[in-house]
């Protein structure tokens, strides 16, 4: 088949027209052990010591490529990160990609590329994969789906358990810049804000090795700041307190929410950090964080407390001095971000 | 973050609440003010200016907000129209939850499949329309004086480009009338308004003489910023203490006394006042706009389609909500049966709707301590 | 929805502009305010300019307001206090005056 061919029916059919995508594309971007045996199970090695840790995830991001990334290079980085918050060392990754008929190939490439580079950066295998192929209009260019495969080491113990009252929170850098740029690029606006998106465990590591106590990680992708800070508040059952002053936006997402109605907190990030550090760690896990090219712009948002019978579970502590109740997110505001 | 509004500031915020409380200790009775703008109700709500203001002052929202205000037939209508195949319809955000009878909406319909596209601008649907010339694209023309010039210019845009296939369905409505009618509302008792902002910037402070002339109240033109409000309620208070109701321009940044004269034309030349039906008001005569005759050919309101008989949803008070009789939580449905993520009325899912105003940003004062 | 945020003109054709808003750039029809020149400042709804911002009303608005508070109410007024309204930030009452 000539690769200038838009993605067919064929393609997904499990024949030659496979095969050729399989050799021609996918295995030279992952290449490794694993995947080369293209059996149908990918037979790994014994786990290192420690509890293994296993997630997924689909991407259907609109439009699937955007400064600063692509969907390739995202669905990597989102699994390898939902790993390494909960203090994983990511390992093993599987891609299985579901192609609209009629897809060009060389955005298939870039998608792929991007995926590539995502896990070399990230030092994690593609071990196993899969494509389908479904008839025009049934799919919307390319659906990817990602499980991932780590395993964090018997030290460590990270988790929404141990968030308690005293903790502060440590965002590790601007907050949203991935939503903005996606609803910015939909709704023509034009910016030199680029996605935030990138893998995680480099900087979680140095996190981790801080001498800091952390409590809990979490990525904050969909539903943004506010979206997760409810979960957790829920989970630990405890009241959560986010300063407006100390929120790091950068002013173009900013005016990108202003241009187009949003609000900020409940924007996507991708390649951001949220911890729950142990309040008099602050300082140490802030300086651990700004070391790192990624968490420069590392600052701390807010806090936890108790909460007592009637509260609510979450609040923003406004610049003008009062303070407001952060609601959970209702309706489709923010489609097809992630 | 982006640096220090004066608009925004504490010290002067802090500084007007004690000018409106002064003014207010001289008042001979108490006073009644109305905000009518949806996005000053949004505005106020989330600064929480209503619980700074003594109990002799009260601040009612109004029915500024043209979501809330859309009757239940005008959605059925949509709906109605979203329906045939030919069609796709082009719609600002806020109308895809709003309920139209039998809970049904622009975004369950869009579930079933029909065509439903949410705009931002009225050039993105001309945009639709010139790509997919096959396609009827009817805009859901929902507005005030605000909105309905961007209307007009797109409509102008249309009949320039020679583009057959973009419609309205119009359901605008116009600022004057209400007023009046609100002046006169003996359950009301209104002493003054904080006027609309940006409706005011195409309309001209001169506009709102009548409010001077013929109704005798206190009236101020302001901006969205929490200081912009609060002076607008020390300019009021100071005309009623004064016995002197003017209209005070407070937002000459961007107000002037004459307003948008190319706006003003392109209204006039596309648009012509009707009896309108408003939701909780009734009908009040001449207060939308419906395209003249020769644009006939842009009346989305000419496709045949059938409509069903319109169903109000049971024990909702939007109607006195927006007249100001009563605050959201006084209705019986509010944060029960009616929330912004289930609502039952369109106060409750338009982020400019006082019952969803009030659900964010007013329901736990108690708790948070305001 | 009567959602209208105040942009800088970048550039023009004769239909339409760029404005910018802190580095955010979008394509704006100058149908409704065709007297908009570059430079200036345009108030943008729903993807069009409806008017200009006036920087020096903007200021004297500003000025007017902070005019007023320093000014002393009428004598007489009961609750004002000595001297009238007094008013700035180290003005004490805590009542719920900063939303």
């Amino acid at each position: 088949m000539n690769p200038r061919d838009p993605i067919l029916l064929a393609h997904g059919a499990g024949g030659r027209a496979t095969d050729d995508l399989v050799s021609g594309r996918f295995l030279p971007a992952f290449d490794n052990p694993f995947l080369r045996t293209l059996t149908d199970s990918a037979v790994l090695e014994p786990l290192p010591p420690g509890r293994p840790a296993l997630t997924t995830d689909g991407f259907v991001v609109d439009p699937p490529v955007f400064p600063g990334g692509d969907l390739g290079y995202l669905s990597i980085c989102g699994t390898v990160n939902d790993l390494a918050v909960v203090g994983a060392e990511p390992r093993w990754l599987t891609w299985a990609l579901i192609l609209e008929e009629g897809l060009d190939q060389a955005l298939l490439q870039q998608i792929v590329d991007g995926a590539a580079r995502a896990a070399r950066e990230a030092g994690v295998l593609v071990v196993a994969g899969d494509t389908k192929v479904v008839p025009r209009g049934k799919g919307d260019k390319v659906f990817a789906t990602s499980s991932g495969l780590g395993v964090v080491p018997p030290h460590v113990d990270v988790g929404d358990h141990r968030v308690r009252p005293g903790d502060v929170i440590v965002a590790s850098g601007t907050l949203g810049d991935h939503g903005a740029v996606i609803l910015g690029s939909r709704h023509g606006l034009q910016s030199e804000l680029r996605s935030c998106c990138a893998p995680l465990g480099g900087l979680v590591r140095v996190l981790l090795g801080s001498g800091a106590e952390v409590h809990a990680m979490h990525d904050p992708t969909r539903g943004g700041v506010a979206t997760v800070c409810h979960e957790v508040a829920g989970r630990a059952r405890c009241r959560i307190e986010l300063d407006e002053a100390a929120l790091p936006f950068r002013p173009e997402a900013l005016a990108v929410c202003e241009l187009l109605g949003l609000e900020p907190l409940y924007l996507a990030s991708e390649g951001r950090l949220l911890a729950w550090v142990r309040g008099e760690h602050a300082d140490v896990a802030l300086a651990a964080l700004r070391a790192h090219p990624l968490g420069r712009d590392a600052a701390v948002i807010g806090r936890v407390v108790e909460r007592t019978a009637a509260a609510l579970p979450l609040v923003l502590r406004t610049q003008s001095g009062g303070s407001r109740p952060l609601d959970r997110l209702t309706g489709i505001d923010l489609p097809r971000i992630c | 973050m982006t640096g220090p509004d004066p608009f925004h500031d504490r010290a002067r915020t802090q500084a007007l609440g004690e000018r409106i409380r002064a003014l207010a200790a001289g008042l001979p009775r108490p006073v009644t003010f109305m905000e009518v703008c949806g996005t000053h109700t949004h505005a106020i709500a989330a600064a929480g200016l209503r619980r700074t203001l003594p109990p002799n002052v009260r601040l009612v929202a109004g029915p500024g907000c043209p979501v809330c205000v859309t009757p239940v037939d005008y959605l059925d209508h949509a709906l109605a129209l979203a329906a045939r195949p030919e069609v796709t319809i082009a719609t600002f955000g806020d109308l895809l939850r709003v309920p139209a009878s039998r809970r049904d909406s622009l975004e369950r319909a869009s579930a079933r499949g029909a065509d439903v596209r949410i705009v931002y601008s009225p050039r993105d649907a001309l945009q639709f329309a010139r790509a997919h010339p096959q396609r009827k694209v009817v805009f859901l023309a929902v507005g005030f004086e605000t909105t309905m010039p961007t209307i007009a210019a797109a409509l102008a845009e249309a009949e320039a480009t020679g583009l057959p296939n973009f419609l309205i369905l119009s359901g605008s409505k116009i600022i004057e009338p209400p007023l009046r009618a609100l002046v006169q509302d003996p359950e009301l008792r209104l002493d003054g308004f904080i006027l609309p902002g940006h409706v005011s910037v195409i309309l001209g402070a001169d506009f709102y003489r009548f409010l001077t002339e013929d109704c005798r109240v206190a009236a101020a033109i302001v901006g969205f910023a929490p200081v912009d409000v609060q002076q607008g309620l020390v300019e009021l208070l100071e005309q009623v203490r004064n016995g002197a109701p003017r209209v005070a321009n407070l937002y000459a940044r961007v107000v002037t006394a004459a307003g948008n004269r190319t706006a003003q034309a392109l209204l006039d030349r596309f648009f012509v006042p009707a009896d309108t039906r408003w939701r909780g008001l009734g009908a009040i005569p001449r207060s939308g706009l419906v395209l003249r005759p020769a644009w006939a050919h842009r009346d989305a309101a000419r496709l045949p389609v059938e409509l069903p008989s319109p169903l109000e949803p049971q024990g909702c008070r939007c109607g006195e909500v927006l007249r100001g009789t009563i605050v959201p939580p006084e209705c019986p449905l509010f944060d029960r049966l009616c929330t912004p993520e289930h609502p039952v009325g369109a106060c409750m899912v338009s982020s400019e709707g006082s019952c969803a105003a009030w659900h964010r940003h007013e329901r736990h004062a108690a708790e948070v301590g305001r | 929805m009567c959602l209208a945020i105040p942009m800088q003109l970048t550039s023009r054709t004769e239909q339409e502009g760029t404005c910018e808003l802190h580095g955010v750039r979008r394509t704006v029809s100058l149908a409704l305010c065709p007297e908009a020149e570059v430079g200036d400042h345009v108030l943008v709804h729903a993807g069009y300019a409806i008017g200009r911002l006036d920087r020096e009303e903007a200021e004297a608005t500003l000025a007017l307001l902070d005019e007023v508070l320093r000014q002393e109410l009428p004598p007489g007024e009961p609750g004002t206090g000595p001297g009238g309204s007094g008013a700035g930030p180290a003005g004490g009452s805590a009542g719920g005056g900063a939303p």
